[in-house]
């Protein structure tokens, strides 16, 4: 089958046009064809969130993405994320608080936590718990990123975090 | 040395921090390499089998295939990671040879200019199998007329002569002659799978000077690279590796499977060579945690001192060796426990079945011990009616005790840690449990209390 | 129909070290003329942070900020031979030889200041930061970064150094088993306090407390780490994880992790910890290792609590909801 010409955003200032064979995930041009690999593979499977990726602000899993999906829409990765000076409160907030370890789930996590900050600026500790479930981390045993996105959350000036159950 | 300390014992921030948080940090499969193919491997379908015949035509005519691979194809095909120190023989296969021991062993390496492409391939490789009678458990494996894994006839790994690792100190029988209480259990666990976010995974990469760079997350860049050199019977000094940066390790990661054959391809291809797990791989194919069965008989005083522990461990190492023999004596070198037990015998058998080779995984060897004795443990203390926290003091080792492998004991404190945990949680220990230490038995007046 | 508590507790040691011995770790310092220290490894960093630790160990050793140590691994090219990252002998072996190695950098260093200071070199102390001086002389002093370029430049010397650390290795007695394994030993003790669901067979662990010696904690954020995540990894282990559902039967192993399954951020326990230091003999700073021993002690503990609560002794990997229901059965079964 012929390839199609797919055009969509990349972050706040970049419009990207790429040339796909059909049924090439988001993931593949992201990564391969763009160069941009802070979006991670872990799985292929939808199973670990390491891909995640945020479409409109939504965060979606770009290993299960056909990128004809995201025609004329707008793509976050977590390079679009980083600002050009310093980082995203998250970021830093990840580095205050170790929360990662071999750091490769932690794309994931960071895109998902700008996603739950950008649609509830104080989430409470359940919040943020559902709101990673589902993404894998197999080193922190989770709590210290979940930690982390409540600090963060604070920094931006969303108010108090609920304490936990 | 430097006392007080400047930067030892301080929480300076993680080095890789801004990488991690920014993506910026390079794991091995983040390289993108211009004019890489991509391998993936047709795999047995069976647990156990004969080769009769291997036909890769219809593969050949898929469009984008480059190349297949066969065991003919690897220059040292038959080899043993552990062999780099000491381990012998050498029994498992880049790809298989005449048998395949495993559902999911490695048979043929497909190389194309596309993933699609190599995975059609894969599916268009005809493998013409005789199937034969498999084992999969431990102590089956062991009875006579099992179906026999291993090339040298029996399905365990020989420790100089012996089919287990073997430990003894005392004498086991004459203490449970005399011990007021027996107690036996059997504990079984299950294989348990690294799954690291990252899968194993490299890229090998020809050079202009005629070397092959390996971008790898192996957890040992050097026992990676003396094995390919070995596998592909090329100098060392001809392979550079290069990683440093692992998504998730836990032991998965050390066992040298994708480097030889991903370098052997860049060499007969002269591309660079993308292999990389996928999570299915990676879940039923990678090594695993062995699987253990633990019997423990233990000779008990009314007091609650164990004067007797007999051991008989079986670890199912899977289909070929990888790390399990080593686990098996460090295993024994630690299946007694942190106690202090004058009679000691432990029998480690590392036994071969048709299932996914397992190898090193965080706590190796040790961690399923410890499941098992901590349990026994509160066996004992229930049947002499001890509180748990009271059984294991009474037992526990201090420096100077002789452990069951004849090395004495330092650098013992379990009893602080337990006190300290005690006092974590709020209980409070009864005081000749909080006043002891660690410090070698007959000092400050103290009884040893052995009998 | 009930929830049940308990309480259960495991106390372990862990080995440092690869089995035997035999395990080398070499590193090589230079000093550059921009004032930092390279140190060049083959050692892996798993995420555990070990090039943290190490950048700690070889700036305590050098007498400088850790700011000023890049550590540079892994490449075969230019990082000297390293057995790998395992048995949790990283720290303790690595560390090692990065103090040899740190060491004889800083004897260069010293004598390169002595000679621009015009001092004997035990008349000369590092104030911690930047700076070499003659002791009790402030004005008489030079920066570290200047020394590495007036060795470069003025006294045509390197400032370098090598280090490597090998626990020789042991034999086994093939009768009785006599070795020498390790080179210390850390140890755990935790209490686990779980409630299990008498109706669906499901438990939910409320809190890991546990005490942990470790010899010497280079980083204590890394060090609550490991044991963040381990108590996470031991709790995964003891109740879900297994690639054989049916072992020793091979069948429906998983292959995602819809089937793989281990606990998400909403099962997670309290986890509260002390951590004690006890120095090994032979450690870096004392160090002994904890990368494994966290995931251990959880497991037994877990399994201890579900008795406590349940009165079923389950004595197999994983406990799973089933094992729990048939184990009530049983019990129901069974007059008392």
């Amino acid at each position: 089958m012929a390839s199609t010409i797919v055009t969509f955003e990349l972050g706040d200032d970049r419009e990207v046009e790429v040339m796909v064979r059909p049924m090439t995930t988001l993931q593949t041009v992201l990564r391969n064809q763009l160069g941009l690999t802070a979006t991670k593979e872990g799985c292929r499977q939808g199973g670990c969130g390491s891909c995640a990726v945020l479409v409109d602000g939504e965060p979606m899993l770009s290993c299960l993405l056909p990128v004809e999906d995201v025609a004329g829409r707008r793509v976050t990765t977590l390079e679009s994320l980083t600002p050009t000076e310093g980082l995203h409160p998250i970021q830093q907030a990840f580095i205050d608080g170790y929360a990662f370890q071999c750091g490769y789930c932690t794309p994931g996590m960071v895109i998902v936590a700008a996603a739950l900050l950008d649609h509830d600026s104080a989430p409470s500790v359940d919040d943020i718990r559902w709101a990673l479930a589902g993404n894998i981390c197999r080193c922190t045993g989770y709590g210290p990123i979940v930690e982390a996105i409540g600090a963060a959350a604070e920094t931006i000036g969303a108010g108090q975090v609920e304490e936990p159950r | 040395m430097n006392d007080p300390l400047n930067v030892v014992g301080r929480s300076v921030e993680r080095s890789d921090g801004i990488g991690h948080v920014t993506g910026r940090t390079v794991f091995a499969s983040d390289h993108v390499v211009p004019g890489m193919l991509h391998l993936k491997m047709v795999r047995s379908p069976l647990h156990h089998a004969r080769i009769r015949g291997i036909d890769t035509s219809d593969a050949e005519r898929v469009p984008g295939f480059v190349r297949a691979l066969t065991a003919a194809d690897v220059p040292h095909n038959r080899y043993t990671i552990l062999g780099l120190i000491g381990v012998e023989p050498e029994e498992e296969f880049v790809l298989a040879e005449e048998r395949v021991r495993f559902k999911g062993e490695a048979m043929v390496a497909i190389v194309a200019e596309t993933e699609e492409a190599a995975y059609e391939a894969v599916a268009k490789v005809h493998l013409d199998l005789e199937e034969l009678p498999a084992v999969f458990d431990v102590e089956e494996a062991l009875k006579p007329g099992a179906p026999v894994v291993t090339h040298w006839g029996n399905n365990t790994f020989m420790y100089e002569g012996h089919p287990c690792r073997r430990v003894r100190l005392g004498d086991v029988e004459a203490a449970f002659a005399r011990a007021d209480h027996i107690v036996e259990g059997v504990y079984d666990t299950s294989p348990i799978e690294h799954a690291p976010t990252e899968t194993t995974g490299c890229i090998a990469v020809p050079e202009a000077n005629g070397r092959y760079t390996v971008y790898t997350n192996t957890q040992a860049l050097y026992f990676s690279l003396d094995n390919t050199s070995i596998i592909l019977q090329v100098p060392g000094n001809q392979l550079h590796f290069v990683g440093g940066t692992v998504g998730g390790g836990f032991g998965g990661k050390v066992d040298v499977i994708v480097e030889p054959i991903a370098t052997l391809a860049a060499m007969k291809t002269n591309r660079p060579v993308r292999y990389v797990y996928s999570r299915a791989e990676e879940m039923q194919v990678s090594s695993t945690r062995s699987a253990w069965r633990i019997y423990l008989k233990d000779g008990v005083t009314a007091d609650g001192h164990i004067i007797a522990r007999k051991v008989t461990s079986y670890a199912d190492s899977g289909a070929y060796s990888r790390q399990t023999p080593y686990a098996l004596t460090k295993h024994a070198a630690n299946a007694a426990g942190p106690y202090a037990i004058p009679n000691v015998s432990i029998d480690a058998y590392c036994v071969y079945t048709n299932r996914q080779p397992t190898s090193a995984m965080r706590g190796f060897g040790v961690t399923m011990a410890s499941f098992a004795l901590e349990v026994q443990m509160d066996k004992i203390a229930e049947l002499v009616g001890l509180d748990p926290w009271t059984i294991r003091f009474l037992n526990a080792y201090h420096d100077g005790d002789m452990k069951p492998h004849r090395k004495l004991a330092e650098d013992a404190t379990l009893i602080e840690t337990m006190q300290a945990a005690a006092a974590l949680v709020g209980h409070d220990l009864a005081p000749d449990l909080k006043a002891m230490t660690s410090a070698p038995r007959g000092r400050r007046g103290e009884e040893s209390g052995r009998p | 129909m009930t929830k049940l508590r308990g309480t259960g507790i495991a106390a372990v040691n862990y080995p440092t070290g690869m089995n035997l011995g035999g395990d080398p770790s070499q590193a090589l310092i230079h000093a550059t003329t921009s004032g930092s220290f390279v140190v060049s490894l083959s050692a892996t960093d798993l995420g555990q942070g070990l090039k943290t630790v190490i950048g700690q160990i070889a700036a305590e050793t050098l007498g400088v900020e850790f700011t000023e140590i890049v550590v540079d691994t892994a490449d075969t090219d230019t990082g000297p031979h390293d057995m790998g990252t395992f048995a949790s002998r990283a720290t303790h072996r690595v560390g090692n030889a990065v103090i040899a190695a740190a060491l004889e950098a800083r004897q260069a260093l010293l004598e390169v200041a002595s000679e621009e200071l015009e001092a004997a070199v035990d008349e000369l102390v590092f104030d911690g930061h930047c700076n070499l001086m003659v002791k009790g002389v402030p004005a008489r002093s030079v920066k570290v970064a200047d020394i590495a370029a007036l060795a470069q430049f003025k006294y045509g010397r390197t400032i370098a150094g090598r280090g490597s650390f090998m626990k020789p290795k042991s034999t086994v007695d093939p009768e009785t088993g006599a070795m020498d394994p390790d080179s210390t030993e850390a140890h755990a003790c935790t209490v686990a306090d779980v409630e299990v669901d008498t109706e669906t067979g499901e438990v939910r662990v409320l809190s890991i407390r546990s005490a942990y010696e470790v010899g010497r904690q280079v980083n204590p954020a890394l060090v609550q780490g490991q044991i963040a995540g381990g108590a996470w990894m031991g709790m995964s282990h003891a109740l879900y994880e297994t690639t054989a559902p049916y072992y020793p039967a091979p069948d429906h192993s998983p292959k995602d992790f819809s089937e793989y399954l281990m606990p998400g951020p909403l099962e997670l326990p309290e986890i509260e910890c002390v951590v004690l230091e006890m120095p090994s003999s032979n450690g870096p700073y004392g160090v002994k290792g904890i990368g494994e021993m966290t995931a251990n002690s959880p497991i037994p503990a877990i399994v201890n609590a579900i008795y406590h609560a349940t009165g079923v002794r389950i004595d197999s990997l994983p406990v799973t909801p089933e094992k729990i229901l048939r184990g009530l059965d049983a019990k129901r079964a069974t007059p008392s």
